[in-house]
């Protein structure tokens, strides 16, 4: 190796020990713009600088920016080292413009002749700065100018290995700026058979660039499954003398190793015998050198051969088919929980999650439970302790919920505050998803709140009272124990909600006891109001009305606290308004008309919990699909704007005149909608929407139209029934764009696309009186639904607040994907379930109509095969996030009675029935 | 894939950056300012690895200097993290036992040295040999 230290320019040198001699910032801006001075000097004077001159200046410019300065010339003389023949004037051109392209793009044009000419030269050391420069740039305009030149430089022969490395990998950055980059036909079967190159490198490369290509299109590119699978078979079986240069402390070429390994993942286990046992070869010998003792003691030996293990193991958990395999990966892992290195155990407690959700090695994980639990208290490492969380949670099942939550719990009393909420969430989920005996999780939660009270979010109380008001077994355990949680001298206001909405509710089931008299209950609770904010009291004041009903013994008292000026004339709005109605509402109505309005709450409509969506958002693991989920268009404007709302409710609103209102005092619309799981609306909207969300209709009525608002002097918002919309609204289902609703204020209009699962759907606000706003709704079809999910839109019109119930048209045909078979598969298939429908034709029975109406509908029209040419059939599959459901068509107009007959089979019966309905009224 | 390699001393100097997504310059600052606040407060007895926004980093520590490499969250921690200590160690060859003063006065040297090992986010010669070989022959050459 040559001296490199003080080589090159001293003129550079000399400035840099200036730089850092500076003893301030000060006098360091001083020194740069001195230099910076002198540098435009040299440039703008008459005296033509020579190639070395160039370079030192340049070079300098980039010291200065670098170290954060902005520079705002010297650009030309960078792009004019790049004509020079000289490697070390053309690396700093390169260097210097590849580093500043970001803040110049105009600099990109001027390049490309430049980069273009090294390109072609015959010099491998130019090609060589060329292609590493439009690497490092990347842009579209680079993907433009050589997207051509850059295939056949990789695949050439005489090209050097070298240059091929660079080349790959060059083309790999501008795909992934520009797909179409990459050519087809004969040119993939040359890129997959650089994985046989001779040369380790230009396989290294190599293998970047063709896990990118099969991530796009895997079909086309399965080749490269048996020529990985060798070329791994090869490295791992070699001996580490075999693989001289490659070989890194006596690990034969792990990053290659790594690399084939992930390429594998993006791929099913080889269909092929010989391929698949090569490969279950590979990865049974990785797993015996995990065993074998250590050519080294250093680090990086163990680094380099675990690295190799870890992606062995996960291609294994991917495959999840060789039994076998997983069990012996779930012990290596094992082993690697003690170990002395923090990062192997980190890693091991990672990766088993990933294994707990296998059902072949779910129950080898298990036996690891003791250590993991361990790994919680003693790991000093936080992100450590948060995967042996991870974990638990992970491998939790009935068998050993008890003792998990257990665990979990005693942790939570001195977990770090940064995983709390997270954990908090997780055992709420565990306790709910594997409850046999309910006073159980009624335990679990009332725990939770007093160990973490701060971290227990809304959607964990909430869910707790759902439950409880939907089982009457475990009612009068509940209200027993919030009243003796209640009792504790300090409890947390979490603690008052529960307590306070389930003694409301079913105070009386443990009345009888004089413990617990009402008057007990109603001082137990009272004497924690003056401590709570607003939106406890308010709770609380519905429960007090709601004892008024249970215990008229304690009416008066109550009716005191109502009437105390702290309440009457309380400086909230809500507090103020509730004491006075509930007041009025125990001084003038008979007991009848106060037992119906303040009846026990009706049961909530079971569904899946809330919780999870939330605890899919706090994990910082979100994919970017989800978290665009998460995006909500809030919309605020001018004169008639319009402020979309999720609230999928509207149907409920008949329900609460009648049954009591238990208003969770939430002053928050949006924040209340949470509870039924709508802050993830777009993902969950489709099986949520049949879901009764009483707690939010409850305030969709306060606020709606309850008059509760009169504080604010604003009257309620005229609800505008959606009857004139239901007809355009069927439209949609055989259409995806069109006006869904229009009035003399407002237009709305909708355009959605759909692929498989996911839709995306746009709502077009057009304001008469200004601009347009639109919002964007991504959905996922989770399961098949029937219905369409609630659209409520309010803005405000002249000041007066106008609500509209509509639907967004997002019906189950949506995610239909069309399916081409012929007859024969068509009629093997025609035998499943079926859903049929009779009905009479409402409009004139044209073929070209139907056919329009069949093809909107989603399906594939398949012609020629039904023996009678009036029927029509079709055919296409159901994309759902869990599952795929086949669909069949087949309908037979009959002419002369005016009568269609519509025959719907799918490999789901409740599909079918849904697709029959939505499609008979079309006709 | 890799999104940003980062040479960072213990007060938070940059000694070398080397970008592969397209950020700002504002946004870079940032990154740079969020990775030594989250990796100078970790010690010898915490793993490798840290999560980052959507990413992670996988960081080793030289002396006063931190290596750090930016990568996706399902990317292979310890393949990175040996790929830093092969970096390291050819720098070590190139600069004749590397000091943070290396990199200073012969920041131009070392970006060449990061193009040959990685490039467009990716790994791409891992050989020590070769990479030597190759910087040698450009050290030659005028």
């Amino acid at each position: 190796m040559p001296a490199v230290r003080g080589d090159g320019m001293r003129g550079l040198a000399v400035f840099i020990s200036d730089i850092r001699n500076c003893k301030s910032k000060e006098a360091e801006v001083k020194r740069i713009n001195k230099e910076l001075a002198n540098i435009r000097s040299k440039f703008k004077g008459d005296k033509t600088l020579d190639g070395y001159q160039k370079k030192k200046y340049v070079c300098k410019l980039l010291f200065i920016f670098l170290l954060g300065h902005d520079i705002d010339f010297g650009h030309m003389e960078a792009v004019n080292l790049l004509s020079s023949n000289k490697y070390t004037e053309k690396q700093i051109g390169y260097l210097f413009i590849s580093v500043l392209v970001n803040t110049n793009s105009d600099l990109i044009k001027l390049i490309v002749q430049s980069i273009k000419n090294d390109l072609g030269s015959r010099n491998p050391v130019h090609v060589n700065l060329a292609l590493q420069c439009i690497a490092n740039i990347g842009s579209k305009e680079m993907a433009d100018a050589f997207g051509t030149d850059i295939p056949k430089l990789l695949v050439s022969g005489e090209t050097m290995d070298v240059v091929k490395q660079s080349a790959a990998l060059c083309l790999l950055r501008l795909f992934r700026t520009t797909q179409e980059i990459i050519p087809g036909g004969e040119w993939t079967s040359r890129i997959i058979h650089l994985l046989n190159d001779q040369h380790m490198g230009v396989v290294t490369a190599a293998c970047s660039l063709i896990e990118a290509l099969v991530k796009k299109n895997p079909d086309e590119y399965k080749g490269c499954v048996s020529l990985a699978v060798s070329r791994l078979s090869r490295i791992v079986t070699a001996s580490y003398t075999d693989l001289q240069d490659y070989t890194y402390y006596f690990v034969p070429a792990p990053w290659l190793s790594v690399k084939l390994l992930r390429l594998l993942q993006h791929y099913p286990p080889p269909e092929d015998p010989g391929v698949r046992g090569r490969l279950n070869e590979c990865l049974d010998t990785i797993l015996n050198k995990a065993q074998e003792p250590p050519k080294s003691k250093k680090v990086q030996h163990s680094n380099a051969k675990n690295a190799v293990l870890f992606e062995a193991i996960s291609i294994i958990i991917h495959s999840d088919s060789e039994p076998n395999l997983l069990v012996r990966a779930c012990n290596q892992l094992g082993q690697f929980l003690s170990h002395r290195e923090t990062n192997l155990r980190y890693l091991a407690l990672e990766t088993m999650c990933l294994l707990a959700t296998s059902e072949f090695s779910h129950e080898a994980v298990k036996k690891h439970q003791e250590t993991v639990i361990n790994a919680l208290k003693t790991e000093r490492d936080v992100s450590v302790r948060q995967r042996a969380v991870d974990l638990l949670y992970a491998m939790c099942d009935r068998s050993n919920a008890e003792e998990i939550v257990q665990e979990m719990l005693n942790y939570l009393e001195t977990a770090d505050y940064s995983i709390r909420e997270e954990m908090v969430l997780k055992v709420a989920i565990l306790a709910e998803k594997y409850a046999q005996d309910y006073t159980w999780y009624v335990d679990v939660i009332l725990n939770l709140i007093r160990i973490a009270g701060d971290y227990v979010s809304e959607e964990v109380w909430y869910r707790v009272i759902q439950i409880v008001v939907n089982r009457e077994d475990v009612q009068g355990y509940a209200a027993k124990t919030v009243f003796e949680a209640l009792q504790a001298p300090a409890c947390h206001e979490n603690m008052v909600k529960v307590g306070g909405y389930i003694l409301g509710e079913f105070g009386n089931l443990i009345a009888g006891d004089s413990r617990s008299a009402p008057v007990v209950q109603f001082q137990l609770l009272h004497s924690k109001y003056h401590l709570c904010s607003a939106a406890t009291r308010a709770l609380l004041l519905t429960t007090y009305i709601k004892f008024i009903n249970l215990f008229p013994e304690i009416k008066s008292q109550i009716q005191d606290v109502l009437k105390s000026n702290s309440n009457l004339r309380s400086s909230d709005a809500e507090l103020q308004q509730r004491a006075s109605e509930y007041l009025h509402l125990s001084v003038t109505t008979t007991t009848d008309v106060l037992a119906t309005v303040l009846e026990e709450m009706p049961p909530f409509t079971e569904k899946e919990s809330s919780i999870l969506a939330v605890l899919k958002k706090k994990s910082g693991r979100m994919s970017a699909q989800e978290a665009q989920r998460e995006a909500r268009v809030q919309a605020r404007e001018g004169n008639a704007a319009p402020a979309a709302e999720k609230a999928q409710n509207a149907q409920l609103k008949t329900k609460s005149p009648s049954n009591a209102a238990f208003p969770i005092p939430q002053l928050n619309n949006s924040t209340s909608a949470d509870l039924l799981g709508l802050s993830t609306p777009p993902a969950t909207q489709n099986n949520t929407q049949s879901n009764t969300g009483v707690l939010v209709d409850v305030l969709g009525d306060l606020y709606g139209g309850g008059g509760t608002n009169t504080h604010n002097g604003t009257s309620a918002p005229a609800t505008i029934s959606m009857s004139g919309a239901t007809d355009n609204i069927k439209k949609f289902v055989c259409k995806n764009n069109g006006v869904l609703y229009e009035n003399d204020i407002i237009q709305i209009g909708i355009k959605s696309e759909f692929r498989q699962n996911l839709g995306r759907v746009g709502v077009f606000y057009g304001n008469k009186t200004s601009m347009p706003l639109q919002q964007l709704v991504n959905c996922e079809c989770v399961e098949d639904f029937n219905g369409l999910p609630d659209l409520s839109v309010s803005f405000t019109y002249g000041n007066v607040p106008q609500r509209l119930a509509l639907h967004l048209p997002l019906s189950c045909n949506k995610f239909f994907e069309p399916t081409d078979m012929n007859g024969e598969s068509f009629f093997a298939r025609w035998k499943n379930l079926k859903a049929q429908k009779i009905f009479k034709a409402t409009g004139p029975m044209e073929n070209a109509s139907i056919k329009t109406k069949l093809l909107g509908f989603g399906m594939q029209l398949l012609e020629g095969i039904d023996p009678n040419p009036e029927n029509y059939v079709c055919a296409a599959i159901i994309h759902t996030r869990t599952q795929q459901i086949g669909c069949l068509l087949r309908l037979e107009p009959n002419r002369q009675a005016e009568m269609y007959r519509l025959t719907i089979r799918a490999s789901k019966e409740s599909t079918a029935q849904i697709l029959a309905d939505l499609l008979a009224e079309q006709f | 894939m890799i999104r940003f390699i980062l040479i960072q001393n213990r007060a938070g100097k940059t000694r070398l950056a080397k970008w592969y997504m397209n950020f700002d310059d504002d946004e870079k600052q940032k990154l740079i300012e969020e990775v030594h606040a989250v990796v100078t407060v970790r010690d010898a007895k915490h793993t490798n690895f840290v999560e980052f926004r959507n990413f992670k980093i996988v960081y080793r520590r030289y002396a006063g200097l931190y290596f750090c490499i930016c990568v996706d969250i399902a990317d292979n921690n310890l393949a990175y993290l040996e790929a830093i200590h092969n970096f390291v160690e050819v720098l070590n060859e190139y600069f004749h036992n590397v000091c943070e003063l290396d990199l200073v006065f012969n920041f131009y040297k070392a970006y060449s040295v990061v193009d040959e090992m990685f490039l467009a986010g990716e790994i791409r010669e891992t050989s020590q040999t070769k990479v030597l070989k190759q910087l040698l022959m450009l050290n030659s050459l005028e």
